[in-house]
């Protein structure tokens, strides 16, 4: 399914992002007195939570944790697997 | 608990329709080394492991694997999705369709189903992080082999991208295992 361009953008950018987030949480658990790591770490998640915020304002939940208007805006398509990520791919 | 994010981990896609290729990417769903049985095995060794800092490496890759485990799905469903009948016959996936239609159901490339046989959760610390180290080095190189059998490109850039994460999570699983050995040392004296 193919989605807004500047929509798809936002999107992996916010994917990116939460990878990041996740590499450095698993390098944190085995380095927990890295402060480097700790400081790339919190700044990758203010950065995240802005654009998710920003992203769910402009297009659609990304979690169930919203206020959502009626009807209930979890459902609205597309689902993760039903986006087009790479224009032309599918 | 979890929570579900509507997002993968990675823009996984795919280029043209390689069939044959969504067959062998069920080894990954539902097979010995797949991204299944690695997320309950982790997750399941989580309850009795000694130290903080592998309680969450337990914890994390336990949840980053059912989030490969999607990528994976997602990969089959955009392959399968627009195939029809015949075309799923002509790349060995006929069985398939009778059983579960285009559905991705957990069984590996051969067709076997699932089984918590393929997983081991044995309490030790030493033997279970030894089982998790070889569990990552298998899945990556059943990354390989996948990787040689197909030339769509958004295939091999996804799977490359989960073949990354097997030697990072192999590493942890190595310093994970060193933490562990230090503090029975300890322990001793
Ligand atoms: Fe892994």
């Amino acid at each position: 399914m193919k989605i807004d361009k500047e929509r798809l953008e936002m999107l992996k950018e916010i994917m990116a992002l939460d990878f990041s987030g996740v590499e450095l949480n698993l390098y944190l658990d085995t380095h927990p007195m890295d402060q480097r790591a700790l400081a790339i770490h919190n700044d990758y998640t203010i950065r995240s939570k802005k654009l998710k915020e920003e992203y769910e304002k402009k297009y659609a939940p990304l979690t169930h944790e919203i206020v959502s208007k009626c009807p209930w805006e979890w459902i609205q398509e597309p689902w993760p697997w039903e986006i087009d990520y790479e224009m032309g791919g599918r | 608990m979890w929570i579900y994010e509507k997002k993968l981990q990675f823009p996984a896609w795919v280029e043209g329709c390689d069939i044959r290729i969504a067959k062998g990417l069920f080894a990954q769903y539902g097979g010995p080394d797949s991204e299944l049985s690695a997320g309950i095995r982790y997750l399941s060794q989580r309850y009795t492991m000694p130290l903080n800092e592998v309680k969450a490496v337990l914890t994390d890759i336990g949840t980053e694997e059912m989030a490969h485990w999607e990528i994976i799905a997602t990969l089959i469903h955009k392959i399968i999705d627009r195939a029809d009948p015949e075309e799923l016959k002509k790349a060995g996936l006929d069985a398939h369709y009778i059983q579960h239609g285009r559905d991705v159901y957990p069984h590996d490339a051969a067709g076997v189903p699932w089984t918590a046989a393929y997983i081991q959760a044995i309490e030790d610390p030493i033997t279970n992080l030894t089982e998790d180290m070889g569990a990552e080095q298998k899945a990556r190189t059943t990354y390989e082999h996948l990787i040689n059998l197909t030339d769509d490109r958004g295939v091999i850039e996804t799977l490359s991208f989960l073949r990354e994460r097997e030697v990072v999570h192999f590493q942890r699983f190595g310093e994970s295992l060193r933490m562990v050995q230090e503090w029975m040392n300890k322990k001793k004296f």
